[in-house]
């Protein structure tokens, strides 16, 4: 049955998550500030938030499934704040999703409780990954992989204790030659090199990997296959399907800023006296209202794109195309609402004494990483027209 | 539960839509523009489908199915898929029939609806907009003064559709210091309804008129829902989900017409399809679609749990008007020369969404 209601359950996550956003955010400004700083693991809060925790509310058939709720929650961390988490990392790193995408189940087992972060782009190559230059060479006489290469805007570089790199294993074969390697951290030429500094989401460290004849052992190629398929590409393939669940998670980030964005900008509105009504007619709304009404639809209308993809991901129905859609809708709508908000709200929206001059530089990374917008768009044509990678690029 | 699954019934009526749509309404809709006419046997083909009469109580003459806005969302985007013009002319007896419903007195239900429920095409229609620039739906000009226990009702109506069929209308109107809907047989006297239909910009098929009320009188049952009145707000509301609704459909006609068209039509050597400027927009084009249809989804599922949906309405309209003609506006540039062309639907469909986002009050779901 088609339903948009939360149940009080779900309500209840989700309040639980507010509350904690709310003690995350006052260490958002300090983080932002301090950007050579990491966010703790958990905030000192933490604890007695776990002690006076109320009691649940029982499951009932009317709560929402495991992935839409997975959504709900990373929207609300992100509400909170983004990079400052009030326990626990949010989801291990972009890494651990390829290694359940793309591993074998002992390498799972190994490497599965670690925070891994994921390196594809290189200085010479971003949104085309089957430009990659990173190369890894087998050792037989050792049975290891000689890694060279350099990595940047890898996502949580620093705090990573191991990383998913991609190389090529031979460059005639194009993506087919593309392979996942687990690198941890530790090993002799696998240097971290650089911290970037950015326009925001400046909690979360961004580094640059460098890979200088760095070996590993031969079983640390993810899923195992050293086999080159010269028709197809298979293996890439594989790790493209793990964005089918984290570009939602990406918008969901955007969902929850853009969220955030919109509540602060609604309080200021109302202290000023602005009534906001959805009944009103034409030409009886402020201007400023009208502004306002238009961005908070917006939102919700990129919040339903995310949610469907999660629901269709949740029925064990292909979302492909549904994630691009969310991705693409939502990198551009949190832009437009983050950055309409600072105007709604002038000088006080400007203002470093309030986030949200920061969540609109904090949004404007959605709809760049995880596959810019234009990715997106190629995608969701692609689609449309049934086309392939070379009728469409 | 977040949840995007239709029922099994609700997938079956989609099915239904889509194969008169395909069927009833394309072949026809264009000269249905351009002639500004539907034709009796096309109000007939869909009476048959019982979009109306389905979801009236058996005691008032229906079929006695739940009402269910979803549902009716779902009918309706495949009928304005077909085409919104039609899709509106088959859909107009559920107006008066809809607002009877969720407002009227059981003794207006009785004395009303089974007239309206018969094996032909009949209907009552919704009298609310005005003639004025900034036309506020909630402060009409038009007046019901009382008179002993009545009332005298005065004023100009347009927009008002198939009121040249129409057995009764239900007047929005200023009521003491209130507001209230009131029913008026087509033969009140000082109730006269313009000669011609007005002439619209789109949706041009359906005849709109203009009526004008001279102190018509009116015995004090005509007030809709009697002394508890009508709960205007809702009245509004369910139109809202519903133009939001076929505006959805209609964007996606725009969308599945420009995919085949351009990859089909050649320039530098390639179909445009393989032009990103091209592509991108239709991209887009689609993405608005799927996000329209979720509000729209929203809204009429808090419209059947009568939750207050006027905020999830006001959404799902003021996105799919703005959104939805640009669709429509993307669709004529995807054409070019050709999209300007009447040959080409694409110009119509650009008309009737411009004219479908004004249009309040004359769709229901």
């Amino acid at each position: 049955m088609i339903d948009f209601s939360f149940s009080e359950r779900d309500e209840r996550t989700i309040q639980t998550l507010k509350e904690e956003g709310l003690v995350c955010r006052k260490y958002a400004r300090y983080y932002d500030e301090n950007e050579h700083e990491l966010p703790p693991d958990e905030l000192p809060e933490a604890k007695d938030f776990a002690r006076q925790r109320r009691p649940q509310v029982a499951a009932s058939e009317a709560d929402s499934g495991p992935v839409v709720m997975a959504m709900v929650q990373t929207m609300y961390r992100c509400w909170g704040d983004y990079a400052v988490k009030f326990n626990q990392p949010l989801f291990g790193g972009l890494g651990n999703a390829a290694l359940q995408a793309a591993g074998t189940e002992e390498q799972k087992q190994r490497w599965g409780d670690r925070f891994l972060s994921m390196a594809i782009t290189e200085p010479g190559c971003g949104s085309d990954p089957s430009r990659l230059t990173a190369t890894a060479v087998l050792d037989p006489a050792t049975n290891e992989w000689i890694l060279n290469g350099e990595k940047i805007f890898v996502t949580g570089g620093v705090r990573a204790s191991g990383v998913v790199m991609w190389a090529t294993v031979d460059r005639s074969a194009g993506r087919a030659g593309i392979k996942s390697f687990l690198v941890l951290k530790g090993t002799p030429g696998f240097e971290v090199a650089k911290k970037e500094k950015k326009l925001g989401i400046r909690g979360e460290d961004t580094a640059t990997y460098v890979f200088t004849d760095c070996r590993i052992p031969r079983d640390h190629l993810l899923g195992g296959n050293e086999e080159v398929q010269k028709q197809g590409s298979g293996g890439f393939r594989g790790v493209m399907k793990t964005f089918n669940m984290t570009r939602p998670a990406v918008a969901a980030f955007g969902i929850g800023i853009a969220e955030a964005a919109l509540d602060f900008t609604r309080e200021e509105l109302e202290k000023a006296g602005v009534t906001l009504d959805y009944g009103a007619a034409i030409g009886t709304r402020s201007a400023v209202a009208e502004r306002f009404l238009k961005l908070e639809a917006l939102h919700e209308a990129a919040k339903l794109t995310v949610f469907r993809a999660a629901w269709l991901a949740e029925q064990g129905r292909p979302n492909n195309l549904e994630s691009s859609v969310c991705k693409a809708h939502t990198g551009t709508a949190v832009r437009q609402i983050t950055q309409g908000c600072i105007e709604i709200l002038g000088p006080l929206g400007i203002s470093r004494d309030h986030l949200l001059e920061k969540w609109a530089r904090d949004c404007r990374i959605i709809d760049i990483y995880e596959g810019t917008g234009q990715i997106q768009r190629l995608i969701i044509a692609r689609d449309l027209f049934g086309y392939g990678r070379n009728e469409l690029n | 539960m977040i949840s995007f699954g239709p029922t099994e019934e609700q997938e079956a009526i989609r099915e239904a839509m889509h194969g008169f749509a395909e069927s009833a309404m394309r072949p026809i809709a264009r000269d249905c523009d351009e002639d500004s006419i539907v034709p009796d046997d096309f109000l007939e083909q869909a009476w048959q489908l019982g979009l109306s009469t389905t979801q009236v109580p058996e005691a008032f003459g229906g079929m006695g199915a739940e009402r269910s806005p979803l549902t009716n969302a779902i009918a309706l985007e495949e009928l304005a898929w077909g085409d919104a013009a039609l899709a509106v002319a088959a859909l107009a007896p559920s107006l008066f029939m809809n607002a009877l419903l969720d407002h009227g007195t059981d003794d207006q239900k009785r004395a009303l609806l089974p007239g309206l429920c018969g094996d032909r095409f009949a209907l009552g229609s919704l009298a609310l907009l005005e003639p004025r620039a900034l036309a506020d739906a909630t402060r009409p000009a038009t007046e019901a003064k009382m008179a002993g226990s009545g009332f005298f009702l005065s004023g100009t109506k347009r927009l008002v559709p198939f009121a040249d069929r129409a057995r009764h209308f239900l007047v929005l109107a200023r009521v003491g210091e209130g507001l209230g809907a009131l029913i008026v047989d087509r033969d009140a006297p000082g109730l006269r309804i313009a000669e011609a239909p007005d002439k619209n910009l789109g949706l041009r098929a359906v005849p709109h008129y203009t009526i004008e009320l001279d102190h018509v009188k009116l015995a004090p049952d005509s007030l809709l829902g009697g002394e508890r009145g009508c709960d205007l707000r809702r009245l509004l509301d369910t139109s809202r989900a519903a133009i939001a609704t076929c505006l959805v459909g209609l964007a996606r006609a725009v969308v599945d017409y420009c995919v085949p068209y351009a990859k089909d039509r050649v320039a530098f050597d390639e179909p445009i399809a393989r032009k990103q400027a091209v592509a991108f927009s239709l991209a887009d084009a689609h993405s608005e679609v799927e996000a329209m249809r979720w509000l729209a989804w929203k809204a009429a599922s808090q419209l059947e749990q009568r939750s207050s949906a006027t905020k999830a309405c006001f959404q799902a309209w003021s996105y799919a008007g703005e959104r939805g003609l640009w669709v429509a506006d993307t669709g004529i540039q995807t054409l070019g020369g050709h999209g300007f062309i009447r040959e080409h639907p694409v110009e119509m469909w650009f008309r009737n969404a411009r004219t479908l986002g004004v249009l309040e009050g004359t769709i229901s779901i």
